[in-house]
């Protein structure tokens, strides 16, 4: 075949970046991972979970915790999910998720969204007073006790849920459960309607 | 005798509503959601639990296909949905019949084709107990279509049809999937199904917004470079009249993505046709530089990007989809267009304040495509070249003749080669690739359009695959002229084993394959051989003039490979000619 060959070619002057976007060369764009807190408004009936799971997981968005729980409205469910990403990945898990044909809606919730998680941490009995009072700093209250062990649960944001357990350790901590966040918008917006 | 027999048709004006009886059963119900939904053709195996689905079928109207595998059957009704724009309907039975139909659920959701699959199921108590051919077709299915619904209720299964239904054809075309326990079909009911209507929460945006298109429409008529860029989604938007219309007026080069062959005229001097790792040299090059792209209806999938970094770097980027989730997906959009492909192509046509001023690189292209034609060797004494057979066959048929390809090799030189000039007329399988797609798919696309000429080229590895499919088309008398492009082996493997693995041949090579011309004479169909240039044409025309399905095994040379060449994850404007130029890329 005749044309030149590939190194006499005529060259394009431009570059992307690996997310495909356009590099300018006066200020290189790529965008650093940064936490979202995604919540969604599904039908409420079986399969939905594990269809948003495995949405999450075959695409390969690092997510961070998925809650899910009802909300009054008996035929929806409501999930809240934290991934960690670059931009345009959390835009494509907002829009992947909305395309899924259970979710009703999709919102990426702001920064100042009330955000809460649960722990409950279970450690030696030995020192029940030692144990409450630890409890009390963090807002936290004993929920079970027996000789040998004593139940806190403590309810709160990420970080503060981080420094409790952090706490906890002084009385040799047996057993932790944590939730993952639950989260709503501030003020009188709701997934429904916006304001 | 089934009842529709001894009935005579009447006429459908005259109250047609009182030819059907009232629905008793689940199943019954399945088959009238069907009715509604249009269904002519349904492609399927019977087994246990989709029994009570096939005996209501008994007195219905819709003809069925018996396959020989349920992978035709999937493949067949996507090949279906493919030429006629509406979905292709497969059935199967419980466990291996669902897992069998799983290739062409995942094909047809890789390429935006629309099916609808219909699975039976063990009887509800049973599930989830290991039953005789359970398994979990929800959830293998769930990640490969657009909803896969588990039918609990012989109320509402019809329903779930009906829905399934509509939601494979609307907006972004795709396969759904409906799991019908036996139970559930067997079950009473006198719940007639309702009309398809697609699921509350699934919304289609069918108009861009109109300020967007405005200033995309500035974009490109600014543009020194620009390029239309036709995916398969224009094809399936019907949009490919609307295409025609604004890339002449406009006078815009226009390069399609393989799925996107027929949605622009190859043989007009504005197409550059396909682009990608095996396209034409002139459309890599025109992608790599142009400084305006209009893409329509495409994924921006690897085989056509190459690597994004070097993918059209430095165009501003037109994205017209109608699902918002491709937007900036694999490569940025700086004017995201959603809606439907025709009705945004009328919008843009309208917003262009003018032609945008590309003389200099219209004749810029033109020099691309007299540089790099389309070309191979043919000296009188070498092997015969499948090109040339290629070649041949498309300037012997209509321009309506529909080409179906299995994956490898010879699917590349059918669509270089043949050359395209019309929607629905190249059924390929693209995003999963799928060797043995072309025995059955064929089958389906002959159904689907009876009236048009069907060739199929295969390969001798993706013919062996789905081979039993003949054995359907001779039954059905189905009239395709199958090619297989025979150079013994997985010539795509071998050529890149060749390429990039320093011709280690491990598991490539396929001496042993057996004589496809009596194969195909064993199936009841007829059967030619080729091994020279001496009697192309006349063996095509026998083989087309034969009156049922024919196979022609193609010998030929067994040393030729497919080029030009991107190499995976390259720069499209990299591509080799040869295997000299894939050492200096």
């Amino acid at each position: 075949m005749p044309g030149p060959a590939p190194d006499e070619r005529m060259r394009p002057k431009g570059r992307r970046n690996t997310q495909g976007i356009r590099v300018d060369p006066e200020a290189e764009v790529t965008h650093e991972p940064r936490q979202a807190v995604l919540s969604a408004l599904v039908k409420h009936r079986p399969g939905v979970l594990s269809e948003v799971s495995a949405l999450f997981s075959r695409r390969q968005f690092n997510i961070e915790s998925l809650t899910v729980g009802p909300t009054v409205d008996d035929d929806t469910a409501r999930m809240t999910i934290l991934i960690e990403e670059p931009e345009p990945g959390i835009d494509q898990a907002k829009k992947q998720l909305q395309k899924l044909v259970p979710v009703i809606s999709v919102r990426e919730l702001e920064g100042e969204a009330v955000r809460r998680e649960l722990a409950l941490v279970k450690v030696s009995g030995e020192k029940p007073d030692d144990v409450n009072a630890v409890a009390d700093m963090y807002n936290g209250q004993a929920v079970d006790a027996s000789t040998d062990s004593v139940t806190v649960e403590i309810t709160g944001s990420k970080q503060k849920i981080d420094a409790a357990i952090e706490a906890f350790k002084q009385f040799d901590v047996q057993e932790i459960v944590r939730t993952g966040a639950a989260a709503l918008e501030r003020g009188p917006k709701t997934l429904e309607k916006d304001v | 005798m089934s009842e529709r027999a001894s009935v005579p048709k009447e006429e459908e004006e005259t109250e047609p509503e009182t030819e059907q009886e009232p629905v008793t059963t689940g199943a019954q119900s399945v088959i009238r959601a069907l009715e509604n939904a249009e269904t002519d053709y349904v492609f399927g195996v019977q087994g246990g639990a989709i029994m009570p689905v096939y005996d209501a079928l008994y007195d219905s109207d819709i003809n069925h296909v018996t396959m020989a595998h349920e992978q035709g059957a999937s493949h067949a009704a996507d090949a279906y949905g493919v030429v006629t724009g509406d979905p292709g309907v497969c059935f199967a039975t419980s466990g291996p019949g669902a897992t069998n139909l799983v290739t062409g659920i995942a094909d047809a959701n890789m390429d935006s084709d629309p099916v609808i699959a219909l699975t039976g199921q063990v009887p509800t108590e049973f599930v989830g107990n290991d039953a005789f051919q359970e398994t979990d077709t929800v959830g293998i299915t769930q990640p490969i279509t657009k909803e896969s619904y588990f039918a609990a209720d012989s109320d509402t299964v019809g329903d779930d049809v009906s829905e399934a239904f509509a939601l494979a054809d609307a907006g972004r075309q795709g396969p759904t999937l409906v799991d019908l326990p036996k139970d559930v079909t067997q079950g009473e009911t006198e719940v007639e199904p309702g009309s398809p209507e697609t699921p509350e929460t699934y919304e289609v945006p069918e108009e861009a917004d109109d300020e967007n298109v405005q200033e995309a429409a500035e974009a490109l008529a600014e543009a020194d470079r620009p390029v239309i860029l036709s995916g398969g989604g224009v094809i399936k938007a019907d949009a490919s009249s609307a295409l025609r219309e604004f890339a002449k007026e406009y006078e815009i080069p226009v390069i399609t993505t393989m799925p996107g062959i027929g949605s622009f005229p190859e043989d007009h001097e504005l197409s550059l046709e396909w682009a990608g790792m095996h396209g034409t040299g002139y459309a890599n090059m025109a992608i790599s530089n142009t400084d305006c792209m209009l893409a329509i209806g495409t994924r921006f999938d690897d085989r056509l990007t190459g690597g994004v970094d070097s993918f059209a770097p430095d165009a501003e980027v037109i994205h017209v989809d109608i699902d918002p989730a491709e937007i900036s997906k694999n490569v940025y959009a700086d004017y995201p267009l959603i809606g439907d492909a025709r009705n945004v192509l009328r919008q843009l046509f309208d917003a262009m304040p003018r032609a945008p001023d590309a003389d200099e690189w219209r004749d810029q292209c033109q020099t691309w495509k007299d540089e790099y034609p389309m070309d191979y060797d043919t000296p009188d004494d070498e092997p015969l070249k499948p090109q040339y057979v290629v070649e041949q066959f498309s300037e012997m048929t209509p321009d309506d003749t529909i080409v179906c390809t299995g994956v490898g090799q010879h699917q590349m030189w059918a669509s270089q080669f043949w050359e395209y000039t019309e929607p629905r007329t190249w059924v390929s399988s693209h995003g999963l690739g799928t060797m043995g797609y072309g025995v059955p798919a064929a089958i389906g696309a002959k159904l689907a359009a009876p009236d048009q000429e069907v060739v199929c080229f295969d390969g001798d590895g993706s013919f062996l695959m789905t081979v039993q499919g003949l054995s359907v088309a001779v039954r059905e008398q189905l009239d395709i002229t199958y090619v297989v492009l025979n150079n013994e082996a997985v010539g795509m493997v071998r050529q890149w084993q060749d390429g990039f693995y320093e011709g280690r041949r491990m598991a490539s090579e396929y001496p042993w394959i057996p004589q496809f011309d009596k194969l195909a004479e064993a199936f009841g169909a007829r059967g030619f051989t080729l091994e020279s240039y001496d009697n192309v044409e006349e063996t095509i025309q026998e083989a087309r003039d034969y009156d049922g399905p024919s196979v022609i095994d193609a010998h030929i040379d067994p040393g030729e490979n497919v080029f030009p060449m991107v190499p995976s994850g390259g720069d499209n404007g990299q591509f080799a000619l040869n295997e000299d130029h894939l050492d200096m890329i």
